[in-house]
């Protein structure tokens, strides 16, 4: 491996802590509840989505903006704009899944075949 | 609590609410967050490395790879939800398992197994959603009304 991929990797440490640092001290210093957290963050990842800004944060940190769920309403804006591209402002409502598919079918059937196989624990 | 709560509180309660929030432990906020930014970074460390092995292994394009990345790593966090692992580990790193898109597969996974019990149409299929929920709202909301603007915007030819 050269030296460009160990970047890659410290650029997605640093940047994925920072994003989750800021979703620590929503929860603890603005007393925020996770569901409160959460939907932020989300809704401030389609916000940036929209001005082209997160895209750029995830060229530049790779998984480091990919994973975090801020990259969940940049997806869901993504979606929604490529396929207004092609169909007009019908395609906002037919696109805006259209990326995060992946994400969400794979949460409810792994989480549903978890509820098969496993007890709750704790 | 918010102010406008405060108010309609009678002068008893608003003396508890005083007492209560002077009791309540100090949250060990330095702590809290090296540990999200550790636990969190760590986590994205893991995806770089799944989509780099999704990369050099299957040859995928570094943006078609977000899709396996992000379907392993949900994978990846159910399993160990499955286990009771992931929420050990996020009684220490706090958002920084919560924040990251496994925390969201977490959030599913647990409410599916604690909710067995009920039943799995009612129970698994009816609490699935119940912390995941508003994130997808609140997600789609925004993102419809940010590309509804942005669309227009460009229609117009102003962008």
């Amino acid at each position: 491996m050269d030296g460009s991929v160990w970047m890659q990797f410290v650029w997605a440490f640093l940047v994925g802590g920072a994003i989750c640092v800021i979703g620590q001290i929503m929860l603890d210093v603005f007393k925020m509840t996770p569901a409160h957290t959460m939907t932020s963050l989300v809704v401030a990842g389609a916000i940036l989505g929209g001005f082209g800004w997160y895209d750029m944060l995830i060229e530049f940190a790779g998984a480091g903006a990919s994973v975090p769920i801020t990259s969940f309403g940049n997806a869901l804006v993504h979606g929604a704009l490529d396929e207004a591209k092609d169909k007009g402002l019908v395609g906002v409502i037919t696109g805006i899944f259209q990326v995060t598919s992946a994400g969400i079918s794979a949460a409810i059937i792994f989480s549903f075949l978890a509820s098969l196989f496993f007890k709750p624990k704790g | 609590m918010a102010d406008q709560q405060k108010k309609s509180l009678s002068p008893t309660q608003q003396q508890y609410q005083v007492l209560a929030g002077n009791l309540e432990p100090k949250r060990p906020l330095l702590k809290n967050i090296v540990m999200a930014f550790l636990f969190g970074g760590l986590i994205c460390l893991i995806g770089e490395w799944v989509m780099l092995m999704y990369v050099e292994w299957f040859d995928f394009s570094e943006k078609a790879a977000a899709d396996p990345t992000v379907a392993t790593m949900i994978f990846l966090s159910v399993v160990l939800t499955g286990f009771g692992v992931y929420d050990k580990i996020a009684q220490v790193a706090g958002a920084g398992t919560a924040v990251p898109v496994t925390g969201f597969a977490n959030s599913m996974a647990s409410a599916a197994l604690e909710y067995r019990s009920e039943g799995y149409v009612l129970g698994v299929g009816g609490n699935m959603f119940k912390v995941a929920g508003p994130v997808i709202v609140f997600g789609v909301v925004a993102a419809f009304l940010v590309a509804i603007v942005h669309t227009l915007l460009r229609m117009g030819g102003i962008i």
